[in-house]
């Protein structure tokens, strides 16, 4: 009798499909893994003690690098909680795009999870179609911000600036075409023998799991919680749209996908809501302490041009205390915890990584299943390296 | 949220079970924050996340506040958790206020999700958690010297550690 | 005798350059195929169309470095790629590409041999392919390629049965194992219209053939021994340069071997109207490969335990039952 012994297999923190620089040593009988330990830190760059050292309309920037395929939700859970120490609401107008950008930052990032996902299994003509329509978003974001990732565009106050001629047009073409492309993914996925048998009944993940590990977003939602934050604390206005939660009942790969094909379509269709009723006016509060003035008015007065040069070379201050403002990410519960001294940097500022609680659930996924399905557990809890370590 | 003029149920369940726990409520800005005294914190919060009429049964996030630039500077430490409830869409936050060195009970045992921010915490801010399975360093390198979000940590200055990997 | 030799001599080099162009150009073809499924463009600088991207790809792979792991079993390092390329290659020995030719005055043959188990060689010759997976995936010393390497293994003796089954049929109904004489059995027609191939009077091994022959190849869905997501590229993560080129060579000329097996045993090989002989059996095989491109971009890959539950609970039962009907229906004649 010769003895079995098990293999230990080192996945990442260069690899394929560990969607970025995960690393997880995997413990191997023969290809069934029978233990999963997860090393993260290989991107990390102090983006918390970073932002410490910015005023806080620069730390806006560093949102943008954390999760970057998903900048705006960013941006939004950041400024909604400096918002609230502030003490000051967005106007009308600026809510509205807010949750425009936000919803087209969701279908963007699902897009990429998709693809990813998808390719992962070896579906990889569904990657290049999820990024064709990807590109049509980030061409809309390089409209509004300049920037096609790190776009900042949200900002403390109301945005960076309106919306640019021509805008409602280029998302309404991008609307009209976007559901029938999700048909298209649906048509090759959903239905499809091998994908079925590759994503139902996979890792697992069951409802009381899910809520003792902080797992939340669609991965959540997927094990049949529903607890989505745009109903239950509704911010910048949600409480005004129509749309649903998506939902699931097994908790596993299967039912995370449905449900993330689902929030898309929802997503497109809270953007059209959002295109319908754009309310007219400023997108930025009247308060010159915090929003810059307006270029003309800075060469015609005197005082606008004090306002114009200490917001930019002191930033504004903050009243002391501290705020957490949580918004729904596309990847689940994101929310800055912003303390304030009364400076005009964050005294500290702390981020509630959705990724991060998300991917502490991937050894219980994959205990005990084969090398094939950890990859396909691994794609379907959507991880974004740059917020899982910051 | 709903913090109403009268006390909220949360804090007068907790003043009830735990009389000589609270050290501080406040409701700011439609927050509650309850300061516990850091004996207290793991039974509470198992009673916190039992209750059958609280159920907060989710931990959002856990974090660690150093103190030592604020007015208010000691004890330095301040452990930060966020509460929520799924059943009745509330939030709390919870703190612990411990001065440097003191070790927290861990509450991983509580909330499972709790582990590796509590790593994060260790790791970054220098200060153990009292019965953690698993308590190494979670983002920055096993062999990495002092603790990168206190708040005396040198910021201008590169890391000593790098210096000397980079001469080998 | 001298004339027979030379004759063959010739015949052998002539097939051998054709098959060595058509892969390197079926790399090109495969691209961009499959660039037009997933709207891109493929290959389009190198040349008119990219068309002198093989030939940019094969320069390069020349000058790349060759490197050999640390603690790789040298020889057998060196041995996997020869192994699995040569199968590929002189299968081609006993495939006829076309009817009887009259050139410079005397017959030959568009075989370059006709054995009378003509298609036992090809089994017997493709299976060694698998060899040459297995070692590399031993050889390189490090844990991807052994994982490629056991699953190749594991795949590849699965579904020799169930490929072996699937043309079982086709040698009953034929009488014969040699491929010529297969292929004249698929002369004429029923009913006047539709030709007498096996596709049609042995559609379930048809089928059975292109699902097992796909897996034999290690393409997707079945390209599991090199599934980039999970094992980076399994058996040949180690590889460089032309031992690397090699492997690739042997996969895209199992392609092509696969797609003329299959037309010489299913479609009638070099059998059609009015077109030429060999023209047709192009034809044939470039449909095949087509349908090998079409499948690769369209489905996702299986999982290794489902792909031996699929090959053994549902392939090999197939091909039985396949092997006994047509038995029935011999019979009953």
């Amino acid at each position: 009798m010769t003895e079995t012994r098990t293999m230990v297999l080192n996945m990442g923190p260069q690899h394929p499909s560990t969607h970025g620089v995960l690393r997880l040593v995997l413990e191997l009988d023969g290809e069934v893994v029978v233990r999963c330990v997860p090393h993260i830190g290989y991107l990390h760059t102090g983006m918390e003690k970073i932002m410490e050292a910015k005023r806080y309309q620069q730390a806006i920037t560093v949102t943008d690098r954390m999760d970057y395929l998903a900048p705006m939700s960013n941006n939004l859970a950041f400024v909604l909680s400096v918002e609230r120490l502030l003490g000051v609401e967005a106007t009308d107008r600026a809510q509205v795009i807010r949750v425009m950008m936000a919803e087209l930052t969701r279908i963007k990032s699902h897009l990429v999870w998709l693809a990813t996902h998808a390719l992962d299994i070896g579906a990889m003509s569904v990657f290049l179609y999820c990024f064709r329509e990807r590109e049509r978003i980030l061409d809309l974001y390089e409209m509004v911000s300049g920037q096609r990732m790190m776009s900042s565009y949200i900002r403390v106050g109301g945005l960076m600036a309106d919306l640019p001629e021509g805008f409602e047009r280029a998302v309404r073409d991008f609307l009209d075409e976007f559901p029938k492309r999700v048909d298209e993914y649906e048509d090759l996925l959903t239905q499809n023998k091998l994908w079925l048998q590759r994503t139902v009944g996979v890792g697992v993940l069951k409802r009381e799991e899910a809520i003792a590990l902080g797992v939340s977003g669609p991965a959540l939602r997927a094990t049949g919680v529903p607890w989505d934050i745009r109903k239950v604390w509704p911010y910048s206005g949600y409480d005004r749209f129509h749309f649903e939660i998506s939902l699931g009942n097994n908790g596993d790969v299967y039912d995370r996908y449905r449900c993330r094909i689902f929030e898309m379509r929802q997503s497109a269709a809270i953007v059209r809501q959002c295109l319908d009723r754009m309310p007219k006016g400023p997108v930025n509060i009247a308060d010159p302490k915090i929003v810059p003035p307006p270029k003309p008015l800075v060469r015609q007065s005197m005082e606008a041009l004090i306002h114009h040069f200490l917001l930019y070379s002191q930033g504004f201050t903050v009243p002391p205390g501290e705020a957490y403002v949580p918004i729904e990410s596309p990847k689940g519960e994101i929310g800055f915890y912003v303390v304030s001294d009364g400076s005009n940097t964050p005294y500290r500022v702390r981020v509630r990584p959705p990724s991060l609680l998300n991917l502490q659930a991937l050894p219980r996924m994959v205990g005990g299943r084969m090398v094939a399905d950890v990859v396909a557990v691994i794609g379907s809890i959507d991880i974004v390296l740059g917020e899982i370590d910051r | 949220m709903g913090v109403g003029g009268e006390e909220p149920r949360v804090v007068a369940k907790l003043r009830e079970r735990f009389p000589d726990a609270l050290q501080e409520v406040r409701a700011v800005r439609d927050d509650l924050t309850i300061v516990l005294s850091p004996a207290a914190i793991r039974e509470a919060c198992c009673f916190l996340r039992d209750d059958p009429e609280l159920r907060y049964e989710f931990l959002s996030d856990l974090t660690r506040v150093d103190r030592l630039r604020l007015p208010e500077a000691t004890p330095r430490f301040e452990v930060v958790y966020h509460l929520t409830s799924l059943r009745n869409s509330s939030r709390l936050r919870l703190k612990v206020r411990v001065p440097d060195g003191e070790a927290v009970d861990s509450v991983t045992a509580v909330w499972e999700g709790a582990n590796w921010l509590e790593r994060e915490v260790y790791d970054l801010m220098g200060i153990p958690f009292r019965d953690h399975p698993d308590l190494r360093r979670l983002v920055l390198p096993d062999d990495f010297e002092g603790h990168a979000l206190r708040k005396d940590f040198p910021v201008t200055t590169e890391p000593r550690w790098w210096e000397e990997k980079g001469e080998r | 005798m001298t004339e027979f030799l030379l004759l063959s001599l010739v015949k052998i080099l002539v097939v051998f350059g054709l098959v060595l162009l058509t892969v390197a150009y079926l790399t090109w073809v495969e691209r961009k195929l499959v660039g037009d499924f997933q709207v891109r463009w493929g290959p389009s600088r190198v040349g008119p169309f990219g068309l002198l991207q093989p030939i940019a790809h094969g320069i390069k792979l020349f000058f790349k470095e060759d490197l050999v792991p640390a603690g790789a079993d040298r020889l057998l390092f060196r041995l996997a790629p020869v192994l699995s390329m040569v199968p590929a290659l002189i299968t081609f020995a006993v495939i006829p590409f076309g009817d009887t030719v009259r050139l410079f005055g005397r017959t030959v043959d568009l075989v370059i041999t006709d054995v009378n188990i003509g298609l036992l060689y090809v089994l017997a010759v493709t299976s060694m392919g698998v060899y040459g997976i297995v070692l590399a995936g031993w050889a390189s010393n490090s844990k991807y390629p052994l994982l490629g390497g056991l699953r190749s293994a594991a795949q590849m003796v699965s579904y020799e049965m169930a490929l072996g089954l699937s043309v079982v049929g086709v040698v009953m109904l034929s009488q014969s194992l040699s491929l010529v004489d297969i292929v004249n059995a698929q002369a004429g027609t029923w009913f006047g219209v539709i030709p007498r191939w096996n596709v049609f009077a042995q559609p379930l091994g048809f089928g059975l053939f292109l699902v097992s022959a796909n897996a034999e190849l290690n393409r997707a869905p079945f390209d599991l021994p090199e599934a980039e997501t999970e094992l980076v590229a399994g058996f040949h993560t180690e590889y460089s340069s032309m031992k690397f080129a090699m492997f690739f060579m042997a996969e895209y000329a199992n392609m092509i071997t696969a797609s003329a097996v299959a037309t010489t045993l299913f479609l009638g090989g070099w059998r059609g109207p009015l077109l030429p002989p060999v023209v047709w059996f192009l034809l044939k095989v470039g449909a095949f490969l087509f349908l090998l491109i079409w499948l690769r971009a369209t489905l996702p890959r299986f999982r290794y335990d489902q792909l031996m539950a699929f090959g053994w609970k549902v392939l090999l039962p197939l091909g039985l039952a396949n092997v006994v009907v047509t038995a029935a229906v011999l019979l009953g004649r």
